[in-house]
């Protein structure tokens, strides 16, 4: 029957909105309750350091190069044993992501030849101003552990002349 | 012309001279036979074995001495059983060489895998990553994986000085050799050698301070890997990450080619600065080489104490002002001033800049003035070297005649231009009044007393002996001829002098002829071009002007003048790049751009007119030297371009016979220059990089052209003398002075040292003094601390004092010594 047919069309939608109203509810209270992220999430980069507190990151700027985007700026200088940021030569004098630019592919972890620079799980990028959004080294550079000392260290001669640690393949 | 051989490389047909090595003839047609140790300029020694080819001969019957045939008639080959170098293996007829076979393929492989044996693979923090060409060939050639274990690489000392310039990398280094056969084959300087045998050989700097050699930057660009790296640039950015822009070198006459390599950075506040200075190739110039001047001094362009903004004097201090302000003062000022206005610029400047310049100072009807002294420039455009002079054609046959000049102090290139000539076998003949490092490889040394000089050229032109008929009887001649020991009169007079010889010798008007000025600064030869000359006297018509215009130059600082008892002081306009003695005295200063910010061009010491680019931003408020007296000039009514530095020259090429029909265009023309480098084989000839932005022109000298050249006369009297119980100071160029650019590069102040003098040991005696003791040098009623230095063969009532040292002796004068 022609006239009975949107009729039923209707109480099929309806139904299921009826249905949905006994299912859990999908939402979260954001920002009181934040929805965990999955384990190769891509958020905010995090520089990592060493056990020791040593930063990872020698400052070789593969990350700008692998960057499609151009939104990493890396400066590097000389380590020296009074004054070490990290193991070998060279470290990042300067640092910066740029947020506004950052498309989140995680090219730049996949260059780093030292698994210094790690996309972790934080996605609140809200900025202000243009400038906000370009994050200096020291807003990436994760905190320094409980055992752990500050970088620059005062380190003994011939201790760190490695730059580049040997690493296993990913796991996960 | 010599026999050619033609061979067959890979399917292709080449011919090439008999002699020439099978890794050249495969470059000529475009195939990359990968090498680490060959250099296109070096002597091969087959070290590193990268460039293993497999290489076939015609088969010869021994009998009959003809070519054996196959059955469809092309010749029978025969291969070699094991893989040859072809760098050190010469081309012969009908060879056939497999660059790319299976067999090839393995030995370049199984080479790299054991060059990487014990390389650390530190690639990401490796200066070279990115223009290596270890990575490179590795990526092209080598196994996907090594067989060594990785924990057996044996460690070496990966931060070691071999002087305060360069580091070495122990653990990098492939032992190829090219910086020690560079040091001792081309430079003649074996200041680096190996040290102990197998895998223990390490390169090791026999020399204090390390690695003394003014050439030392160019081992890091030849070093196939990051074992070389310079302490200037040492992790100062990613080779990828850096701009190239061609540019001119300002540090002497020679006119090096080179490139400013450009970045962004953080820590100069976000300023593009210069990171490093990168030969470019001219092979009629500078080849592939630059000296360690040229390389590092290059931090004066993005100094903090740049002059930013003008600057007038109000009362006591210097306040900054409008450029509108500024501008319209100095033109009032100059007008006021008319026919006493005194312009005084410096070879500093770029030819454009000296042009307005000289437009100026003829609009008022004033005098243009050369700041410097040395006198010749006059004689260079009527006998200058003929255009089409390449130094690197003089040999058996020819003669080279440097007088009054330590080449490698003045002017290094040129030096190692000369030195390989004599190398060739032309005839080279020094002449200074004391030893320097040609002597080594001339075939006549000619030792004259301080003033003697006008009269040694007199001598070599009378024939009478060997030195003399050796040189009038060379097929080409060319004269170097500088300022060691001589102020602006003495230099003029033996410039006179050597055109004369070249004359009577019919040395002049032909290509590899002539004579050429060993200038103190880069620009001098285009200062005399465009109708610039030096006084004799310059305090005296500094005092006689009404407003003085000094661009370019620091005459208060080099002592050259004074304020002191000037009764009446010019109104003193001063234009400048940094702070100097002279901008503290000037009633108004004028920030002007350096020439990395702008484009221009120089005239080298051959005459040969080059381009240099803009390659940095204009620092804060500062403008174009041309343009800031252009400004100037309109304000006075007069006809000046201030429009671009291409639409200044175009004015120029009209006014100016000797560069006529020259455009900017054509300056930067290019050709095919042999060796092949900077494209993407840079294991081929090492970092320097392509010339693509212009090899420049030479002048036609007025003998050239054929015009009538009427010479001055020479005047052979002596030049002043010591005295009994006086001595004589003498001015000497040095590379690295005190000067107000030089001393901005904080890497090279050990080897600038502190100021010193020069003298005999038995005048060290009887002043009581030794080496290395402090003296006081008392020129002219101003006094300086020096050092003392003792060289035997100085003369021995001579005093030695090097130029922009701070010492204020600029020609022959008395002066006093005593120990302090």
């Amino acid at each position: 029957m022609p006239v009975l047919e949107p009729l039923i069309e209707l109480g099929r939608g309806l139904w299921t909105t009826f249905r949905s109203m006994f299912e859990r509810p999908v939402t979260y209270q954001y920002p009181e309750q934040k929805r965990p992220v999955r384990p190769r999430y891509r958020g905010r980069h995090v520089l990592k350091r060493y056990e020791n507190g040593l930063e990872r990151c020698i400052g070789c700027a593969l990350c700008a190069a692998a960057c499609p985007a151009d939104a990493i700026f890396v400066e590097a200088s000389e380590n020296t044993d009074e004054e070490r940021y990290s193991p070998g030569e060279r470290y990042a004098s300067t640092y910066e992501i740029n947020y506004l630019r950052c498309i989140f592919c995680g090219f730049c972890e996949d260059a780093c030849p030292t698994e210094a620079i790690v996309l972790e799980d934080d996605y609140e990028l809200s900025f202000t101003d243009r400038r906000s959004a370009i994050y200096p080294k020291e807003m990436l550079l994760e905190p320094v552990g409980p055992e752990a000392e500050p970088t620059p260290q005062r380190t003994p001669p011939g201790l760190y002349t490695r730059a580049v640690p040997e690493m296993e393949d990913p796991k996960d | 012309m010599s026999k050619t051989v033609t061979l067959t490389i890979d399917g292709k047909q080449v011919t090439v001279p008999e002699g020439t090595l099978i890794v050249d003839a495969a470059k000529k047609i475009g195939v990359d036979i990968p090498v680490f140790c060959y250099h296109p300029k070096m002597q091969p020694v087959g070290m590193c074995r990268m460039c293993l080819v497999e290489v076939g001969r015609p088969v010869v019957d021994r009998a009959t001495g003809q070519v054996v045939k196959n059955e469809d008639g092309t010749p029978q080959i025969r291969f070699a059983p094991n893989l040859m170098t072809a760098c050190t293996t010469p081309v012969s007829e009908g060879m056939v060489v497999l660059t790319e076979s299976e067999k090839a393929h393995d030995g370049h492989r199984a080479i790299i895998e054991f060059l990487l044996t014990s390389h650390p693979l530190d690639c990401p923090i490796c200066d070279k990553g990115g223009e290596c060409p270890l990575q490179e060939l590795t990526m092209r050639h080598g196994p996907p994986q090594g067989r060594f274990p990785y924990e057996d690489k044996i460690h070496f000392e990966k931060h070691f000085p071999l002087g305060e310039l360069i580091y070495l990398d122990r653990e990098r280094c492939i032992l190829c050799g090219r910086c020690i056969r560079y040091q001792a084959e081309i430079v003649g300087e074996p200041v680096i050698g190996f040290y102990q045998r197998g895998r223990a050989t390490e390169i090791v700097t026999y020399s204090d301070p390390g690695f003394d050699s003014y050439f030392s930057g160019n081992t890091t660009d030849i070093c196939p890997v990051g074992a070389l790296t310079t302490a200037d640039f040492r992790f100062g950015a990613r080779a990828w990450e850096l701009k190239a822009e061609a540019s001119i070198c300002a540090q002497c006459p020679v006119g090096c080619n080179i490139v400013f390599n450009t970045r962004r950075e953080a820590k100069s506040g976000g300023r593009v600065v210069i990171k490093r200075v990168m030969p470019r190739q001219n092979e009629e110039v500078n080849e592939l080489w630059i000296c360690d001047k040229g390389r590092f001094v290059h931090h004066y362009t993005h100094s903090a104490e740049r002059l930013s903004r003008p600057l007038m004097r109000k009362g006591e201090t210097l306040q900054p002002v409008s450029w509108e302000d500024a501008l319209r003062t100095a033109a009032e000022k100059f007008e006021a001033a008319g026919k006493e206005v005194l312009v005084l610029a410096s070879g500093r400047l770029s030819n454009e800049d000296l042009f307005n310049l000289k437009a100026l100072a003829d609009g008022l009807g004033g005098r243009a003035v050369l700041y410097g002294d040395m006198g010749g420039g006059d004689l260079t455009t009527l006998v200058g070297v003929g255009q089409g002079t390449n130094l690197a054609t003089l040999g058996a046959g020819d003669a080279i005649l440097v007088i009054a000049s330590d080449l490698q102090e003045e002017a290094p290139i040129w030096w190692l231009r000369v030195k390989q000539a004599a190398e060739r076998g032309a005839t080279l003949i020094v002449a200074n009044p004391r030893a320097t490092k040609l002597d080594t490889y001339a075939s006549f040394v000619i030792r004259y007393a301080n003033g003697d000089e006008v009269q040694t050229v007199l001598n070599l032109a009378k024939k009478t002996d060997k030195i003399g008929q050796a040189f009038a009887e060379a097929e080409n001649a060319v004269v170097f001829f500088g300022s060691e020991g001589l102020g602006l009169e003495g230099s003029q007079r033996l410039a006179v002098a050597c055109a004369h010889l070249l004359r009577e010798t019919g040395h002049v008007g032909k290509p590899n002829n002539g004579l050429i000025g060993v200038w103190q600064r880069a620009n001098d030869q285009g200062a005399w071009e465009l109708g610039f000359e030096p006084v004799a006297d310059l305090q005296a018509a500094f005092e006689q002007a009404g407003a003085v215009y000094i661009v370019g130059a620091d005459p208060f600082g080099d002592g050259r003048l004074t304020l002191d008892g000037v009764k009446e002081r010019p109104f003193l306009v001063v234009q400048e790049i940094l702070p100097t003695p002279t901008t503290e005295v000037a009633d108004l200063v004028l920030p002007a751009q350096a020439y990395a910010e702008r484009e221009g061009t120089y005239v080298s010491g051959e005459r040969r007119v080059q381009r240099f680019y803009a390659a940095l931003p204009p620092y804060g408020e500062a403008r174009p030297d041309f343009a800031i007296t252009a400004a100037i000039g309109k304000r006075l009514g007069l006809d000046l371009e201030d429009g671009s530095a291409e639409k200044v020259f175009e004015r120029l090429a009209v006014t100016q016979p000797a560069f006529e029909n020259l455009t900017y265009a054509r300056l930067a023309e290019v050709r095919e220059q042999w060796p092949i480098v900077g494209r993407g084989d840079l294991y081929y000839g090492g970092t320097a990089y392509e010339n693509r932005r212009g090899l420049g022109v030479q002048l036609v000298p007025a003998a050239q052209r054929e015009e009538p050249v009427t010479l001055p006369e020479v005047q052979g009297e002596a030049g002043p003398r010591p005295e009994e119980d006086e001595w004589l100071g003498v001015p000497v160029t040095r590379l690295l002075d005190r000067g107000t650019t030089v001393l901005l590069s904080t890497l090279l102040h050990r080897r600038i040292g502190e100021p010193f003098v020069v003298v005999h040991p038995m005048a060290a005696e009887r002043l009581s003094l030794a080496e290395g003791q402090k003296a006081r040098l008392t020129v002219n009623g101003a006094s300086a601390e020096v050092t003392v230095r003792v060289d035997e063969t100085v003369s021995a009532g001579v005093v030695l004092v090097p130029r922009s040292m701070g010492l204020p002796l600029y020609e022959p004068m008395k002066v006093s010594l005593k120990a302090l």
